[in-house]
Parts: C-alpha cells; sequence; structure tokens
C-alpha cells in the first residue's frame, strides 16, 4: 500500500537523519515502529505525511508516485498523522477539531463516541477551546481522536502513548485494535510501549536514519529484550525492553 | 435600500428575525431617527426629553426578557449620535443587544456614534450584545463607527459584555470606561477584525473600586492586509480586587496592532493580571489543519474564525 524508496532526509545544516531508507507498508497492517531516540522514526513520519520533503528517494501511495504532493494532497489521499507535540488553537473548540478532522458535521453522539475511545467525558470537553488550558494528556488523547475523526487509508500515531494514564490506555489499544480489525486503514505507530508492541502484526526497528530490523511481532519482540539498556526503553517501560 | 434590505442589515448586527418573532422591547433606528419601537411591562423604552437618544429602564427583578435597540445607516452622509442609557433594576437578569449596521455604496460616507451608558442596579445582572458590521460597496467608502461605553456597576451587579466588528468597518475608534463596587463583576469580550486600509482603536478604562470587585477583559482581534490596530486598556484596582486582562492579536499581510496594556494597583490586595501576544498565525498550526486536508488558505480562515468568536 505504501512503498518508501531510498528516501534521504538531512537537516537544514546538512546532518543526514534517513538514509537511503526502503520500506514497505501492507494493506491493513499494523505496523509499530520503534527504535532509539534520534534514530528517524518521526522524521520518517513526517515525511510520509508530507510535512517534510526528502532530499532523495520516492514514496508510492497504492502504486502512484505522491513524491511531490503536499501535506493537502496527501491528507486528501487519505494519510493520516496524529502529531507527537499536539497543536493548541485559541478559540476553536474540541467540538471545531474533531469536525475539521472528520471533514464535515459530527452529532453530539459521534464526538462523545470519539472521545470515548480516548477515555474523555464528551460532556466535559466537547465544547472546550483546543488551548493551554488542556493538560498534556488531554490535548494528546483530543490530538488522536482527531485522527480517529478521519476517514483514513493510512494513520499514523507518533508517540500516542505519552501522557495517557494507565485506564485511557486500555481504550486506546481498544481503538487501535478496532482499527485493525475494520480492515478500512494500515497504522503505523511509533512507539516504544511494550503493549502496543504486543497487538502489532510488525515490528520495524529504526536506528540511524535505516531499518535496522523488521520482521513479525513473534521475530522481533523478543530481540528487543538484548536491547533493555539502550534508549529504545523509556522511563520505566524500558525493563521489558 | 428596500425594507427587505433592512431587516438583512438588522438580522447581521441583533438577529432581528429571531427578536420580531419574540415581540421583546426594542426600539429600531434608522438614518438618525427611531423608526419603531415596543416596551413591555417590565422594559420601558423612553425618548428623552431633548430627543438625543433613549432611556432604558428595566424593572428591578425583572428575569430572562431581552431588549433590542439596533441602529442602521443606509443613507450616505448621514452623521448619527445617540445618547442611550440603560438602567437595570434591583436583582434584574436580561439580556440587552445593540448594534450598528452601515450599508453604503462606493465613493459614500457614514458615520455612527453610540453613547451607552449602563447603571447595573445591586446584585443585577446583564448580558450586553452589541455587534458592528458594515456592507455595500468596498471602494473609497468611509463608514466610521465610533462608540462609546461607560459602564457603573453596584454591588453584587455582573454586566457581561460581547462586542464585535468584525470587517466592513473602515474607521472606529472605541473607547469603554468602567467603575466597578464591592462584589461586582465586569466581563468584556470583543472580537475585532480589521482588513483592507481600515483602521481601529479600543480602548478600556476600568476602576475597581469595592472589595472583592473582579473584571475580566479579553481582546481578540485580527489586523489583516494594511489595516492598523491600536489597544490601550487600564486597569486600576483601589480595593481587594482582581483584574485580568487578555490582549490576543494575530497579523497577517501587513496587518500592524500596537497595543499598551496598563495596570494599576493602588491597594496591596489588589491583584491584576495582564497577558498579551500578537504574532501570526502559528506555522504548525497551519500545518495541523492541513492534515486534515484544508489548503492553507482554508485552514487561516478557520483558526482565525474560531479565534475571533
Amino acid at each position: 500500500m505504501l512503498t518508501l524508496n531510498h528516501i534521504n532526509w538531512s537537516t537544514p545544516e546538512g546532518v543526514p537523519i534517513l538514509r537511503d531508507l526502503s520500506l514497505e507498508i501492507g494493506d491493513n497492517a499494523l505496523t509499530v515502529i520503534t527504535g532509539p531516540n534520534g534514530g528517524g522514526k518521526t522524521t520518517l513520519a513526517k515525511v510520509i505525511v508530507g510535512l517534510l520533503r526528502p532530499s532523495g528517494g520516492s514514496i508510492l501511495l497504492d502504486g502512484e508516485d505522491i513524491t511531490e504532493l503536499d501535506v493537502t494532497g496527501r491528507a486528501r489521499k487519505g494519510i493520516s498523522y496524529a502529531f507527537q507535540q499536539p497543536v493548541r488553537f485559541k478559540g476553536l473548540t474540541v467540538h471545531d477539531l474533531l469536525e475539521l478532522g472528520s471533514g464535515g458535521t459530527l452529532s453530539d453522539t459521534q464526538v462523545c463516541a470519539l472521545l470515548s475511545k480516548v477515555g474523555l467525558c464528551a460532556r466535559d470537553y466537547k465544547d472546550r477551546e483546543v488551548n493551554a488550558s488542556l493538560s498534556g494528556g488531554e490535548i494528546k488523547r483530543i490530538e488522536i481522536a482527531s485522527v480517529l475523526a478521519r476517514d483514513s487509508r493510512l494513520v499514523i500515531f507518533d508517540e500516542p502513548e505519552a501522557g495517557i494514564d494507565l485506564w485511557s490506555f486500555s481504550g486506546l489499544i481498544q481503538a487501535f485494535e478496532e482499527m485493525k480489525n475494520s480492515h478500512k486503514a494500515s497504522q503505523i505507530i511509533i512507539s516504544h510501549q511494550e503493549r502496543i508492541l504486543e497487538v502489532a502484526d510488525r515490528i520495524v526497528v529504526v536506528e540511524n536514519g535505516k531499518v535496522a530490523r523488521d520482521g513479525s511481532r513473534e521475530e522481533i519482540l523478543p530481540t528487543l529484550t538484548s536491547v533493555a539498556a539502550c534508549p529504545i526503553g523509556r522511563d520505566n517501560l524500558g525493563e521489558r525492553l | 435600500m428596500s425594507e427587505n434590505e433592512n431587516d438583512k442589515l438588522l438580522d447581521l448586527i441583533a438577529n432581528w428575525n429571531e427578536i420580531k418573532a419574540s415581540s421583546c422591547a426594542h426600539n429600531i433606528r434608522q438614518n438618525g431617527r427611531s423608526v419603531e419601537r415596543m416596551s413591555t411591562e417590565n422594559i420601558q423604552i423612553i425618548p428623552k426629553e431633548d430627543g438625543s437618544g433613549l432611556d432604558i429602564r428595566i424593572a428591578a427583578g425583572t428575569k430572562g426578557e431581552k431588549v433590542a435597540i439596533p441602529a442602521c445607516v443606509t443613507a450616505a452622509n448621514i452623521d448619527d449620535l445617540v445618547y442611550n442609557d440603560f438602567y437595570v433594576g434591583e436583582g434584574a437578569d436580561v439580556t440587552i443587544i445593540a448594534g450598528c449596521g452601515i450599508h453604503v455604496h462606493n465613493g459614500e460616507e457614514a458615520r455612527h456614534s453610540g453613547i451607552h451608558r449602563f447603571f447595573m442596579g445591586r446584585d443585577s445582572k446583564a448580558v450586553y450584545l452589541e455587534k458592528h458590521v458594515g456592507t455595500g460597496g468596498r471602494r473609497d467608502t468611509k463608514r466610521v463607527i465610533d462608540p462609546v461605553t461607560e459602564v457603573y456597576l453596584e454591588e453584587g451587579s455582573c454586566l457581561e459584555m460581547d462586542t464585535s466588528q468584525i470587517g466592513g468597518v473602515d474607521s472606529t475608534k472605541r473607547i469603554t470606561k468602567g467603575s466597578v463596587k464591592a462584589g461586582a463583576k465586569l466581563i468584556i469580550k470583543e472580537h475585532l477584525l480589521t482588513e483592507g486600509e481600515e483602521r481601529a482603536s479600543t480602548s478600556f478604562q476600568v476602576t475597581l473600586d469595592g472589595d472583592g470587585s473582579a473584571v475580566d477583559l479579553v481582546s481578540r482581534s485580527v489586523a489583516k492586509d494594511h489595516s492598523y490596530q491600536e489597544y490601550r486598556s487600564e486597569i486600576v484596582g483601589n480595593a481587594v480586587c482582581t483584574g485580568h486582562s487578555e490582549c490576543d492579536a494575530i497579523i497577517t499581510g501587513s496587518g500592524r496592532v500596537n497595543a499598551s496594556p496598563a495596570l494599576y494597583a493602588a491597594n496591596e490586595d489588589a491583584s491584576l493580571i495582564h497577558e498579551a501576544a500578537i504574532g501570526k498565525i502559528a506555522g504548525e498550526q497551519i500545518m495541523k489543519l492541513r492534515t486534515f486536508g484544508l489548503t492553507e488558505e482554508e485552514a487561516e480562515q478557520k483558526i482565525i474564525e474560531g479565534f475571533l468568536r
């Protein structure tokens, strides 16, 4: 479904971040991309979404070359992205943001269903502004809900676990699994989190701007234990990895 | 301008169709004179003896009623000046709707200056909605709206002002002054958009004179194209009080905003805060909405709409 061919990207200062990276993402699959911090995971996501333009290589969606398409064009092709650091808007409400994500109007029931998936009560949140009054965890959940509102072909979640409490996390995992079982969209989740790795169909380890390992969950997950001491494991979640 | 077009202009200012259907107290001012008026048992609209404007007297204890006094100028070379005084009786809880629409064609000019004073009785409450619009041609017009609002809040009262002027007015000078007694609260939300060569100046001066008094002043503005805005605010705390003002402005194109907020604390228990931010729309906000499939222009429009709501 998505093909990345020999992708290169360097910082404006000329530091190479992605180095000749190639990757194929299949239909309706849940792929988790993991790897050490600074390895190029978020850059890779931004290149797929069109937020960054690669200096070399090509990107194909269902066989169509989308390398030259901008962010808007790729979004209209069904590529969605949940930012690692969500953006805040003075004045726009949660309801507004979800509607902008959906591309149409949403009933209160639909808003409620979306927010429930990320562990938020619609009554408390739908009319709140997406501004600095929301905590890091709240805004992160709203960001994920705004992406779930979209009719996507490919969804990329960039560290969705950050700021999410354990109770909500179960709901989030369920949302990822529901999306997988609906066979409507492929998912790429950038994560270090054990429970997310456990629901992956496939795990890709990105290190130094390249694919270091790539295989089924059964194949890759056990190998991650050998790198427990490396930055792959963050905070106390690192023990299992 | 036909009666139907007048209604359209009034509807832009004051949801006129809704007001008509609800048969609330109202007065319509058109081209410098009243053309329709209705009082109710609790809300009396009385012309001033010198003909300079209206006294709107709201009986003590009136709850849930509305009064609307929109004005429109639909002829060129009108210079309309009106003095309206609102007396909100003790314990009343009402909604007051005002505003002005100017409709003139290319090359024409018209001015409206509404001087409104609010006398809020003890423990009374009012929501004041004011909208200013300009319609018609855009070339070489001079639509001027210069409102002056003075508010006097007695103990325990609360006035919530929501004012907006979203484009179409070539020049405006807005002056708002308030005096707030013990336990009273003044809430002001201003929404301002200028475009083209428009000029807008807005000035607030609020004095907190009683213990427990409060003001919350939020001004959000957008200056587009070559337009220019000036913002001045002064909150004076003379008692144990809380004052908060927030001035947020977005500039696009060659828009300019000049903001000067001021706080003056004359009591050691006065707690006064000011926040101000002026800048262009953050690139990441536009990018976020573009990941929803919006173009850059659509994203900018949505961000501004939300910001000014």
